[in-house]
């Protein structure tokens, strides 16, 4: 499966995110081949609905889970529709690799 | 042409409120017995818990047309979420899901001019409401209402300040507290504006945003200074040294506060208030000489 993470950058040692529809990068993680991709988020800067839009960006990245800091009311109803787990930490001094690590040890992507 | 006058402030706790509901009280003894006061303070409406008299009489749905998307017409193209401005449409072409997001739509209609396959349809959906006040002989206080969970405050302030249910010689806006897109609805459809703030160095820094945001508007403006004894010289001498007018001083009175609250606002009026209150009154009778 896939599990996006809201990153501050497009690399792994960039710092987790901790806006969802603001947020900067979404790393899509693929827990079968271990494969990462770092997709832009272009809704930054809009003026409104940039939850919306980031969770359409996740569904459309076939993505199971979301992990970032907070979900907005909208962000939330959409994912919430396409049975998207939202997972929220509040760590913004993690690194991307650092809960790529986590997710693997755990092996809590089951 | 009714005059039309917005009261309006930063932040909450400047006592705007009570100072519109005052006012409007010496309006009518001194001016007008036509004066009404529109409670656009949408979300958290309360000038009418100052009118113990009143009671509601009359209330109208505030609609807003919003487009739906009839999925069996739909070829996913996504032309109606390109042309969203405010990012209201999802269409997700593999699992054939396209739907408008209410609470974000603005009803630009963008989306339905975009559609190749003439799969959009608006339907209305009420966003607040529209609530007359009054008793036998008047209606001396209409309030907006917006309903919970949508975010279209302008929209229902743009309703309500247009209403032909407003409809005295000086209507008096209530603005909501602070500087956001609502008191932009609310103040520039106004033609002249009060600022009420508070003597402390907090309320002079949302005066300043204030007075930035009205000169912005090109509106004309007073301020009056509320609580005014508190012993906090900066703010006169700011509105002195930009040449803003100070329309009144209101001391502040524990005890007559009190009775406000009681809705007895014009009783046992003490001399100083009272003063402050003629001084406002005189002045502004000045001002709309101009604009009757
Ligand atoms: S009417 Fe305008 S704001 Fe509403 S969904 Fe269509 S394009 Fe978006
Ligand atoms: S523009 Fe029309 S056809 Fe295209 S996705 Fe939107 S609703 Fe469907």
């Amino acid at each position: 499966m896939k599990i996006a993470i809201t990153s501050t950058n497009n690399s792994l040692d960039s710092t987790f995110d901790l806006r969802f529809g603001r947020a900067a990068y979404f790393c899509i993680f693929n827990t079968e081949d271990l494969s990462t991709e770092f997709i832009e988020n272009k809704n930054v800067n809009t003026k409104s609905g940039a939850g919306n839009k980031a969770a359409q960006t996740i569904i459309e990245s076939g993505v199971s889970r979301v992990i970032s800091g907070d979900f907005g009311p909208k962000a939330k109803d959409m994912l919430n529709k396409f049975k998207i787990q939202m997972v929220m930490l509040d760590d913004d001094s993690k690194t991307i690799s650092s809960i790529i690590e986590q997710l693997k040890s755990n092996n809590n992507y089951a | 042409m009714p005059i039309k006058i917005a009261v309006a402030s930063g932040k909450g706790g400047t006592g705007k409120t009570t100072v519109t509901v005052t006012l409007f009280h010496y309006i009518k003894e001194n001016i007008t017995s036509k004066v009404q006061i529109a409670d656009c303070d949408v979300e958290e409406p309360n000038s009418s818990i100052f009118f113990d008299d009143l009671k509601p009489i009359e209330s109208k749905e505030v609609l807003q047309m919003i487009p739906s998307i009839n999925t069996d017409r739909c070829s996913f193209c996504k032309k109606c979420v390109d042309y969203c401005e405010f990012n209201a449409t999802v269409v997700i072409p593999g699992v054939g899901f396209a739907e408008v997001n209410s609470a974000l739509c603005h009803s630009c209609g963008a989306c339905l001019y975009a559609c190749p396959e003439d799969a959009l349809t608006e339907k209305s959906h009420a966003i607040g409401q529209l609530i007359k006040f009054g008793n036998n002989q008047e209606t001396p206080l209409i309030e907006g209402k917006l309903k919970v969970g949508s975010a279209m405050q302008t929209m229902v302030i743009n309703h309500l300040v247009n209403d032909d249910w407003l409809n005295g010689d000086i209507i008096l806006y209530d603005a909501p507290p602070g500087t956001s897109c609502s008191v932009v609805s609310t103040v520039s459809q106004a033609n002249y504006i009060i600022l009420v703030t508070e003597p402390t160095p907090f309320g002079l820094h949302d005066l300043k945003l204030m007075i930035e945001l009205v000169r912005k508007l090109n509106k004309p403006f007073g301020v009056i200074i509320n609580k005014a004894d508190k012993g906090f010289e900066e703010t006169n001498t700011y509105l002195m040294s930009e040449g803003i007018e100070i329309l009144a001083e209101i001391p502040f009175r524990v005890d007559y506060a009190s009775s406000y609250a009681q809705g007895s606002i014009l009783k046992n009026i003490p001399g100083d208030i009272n003063a402050a209150y003629s001084k406002l009154i005189s002045n502004l009778k000045n001002k709309w000489v101009h604009y009757a």
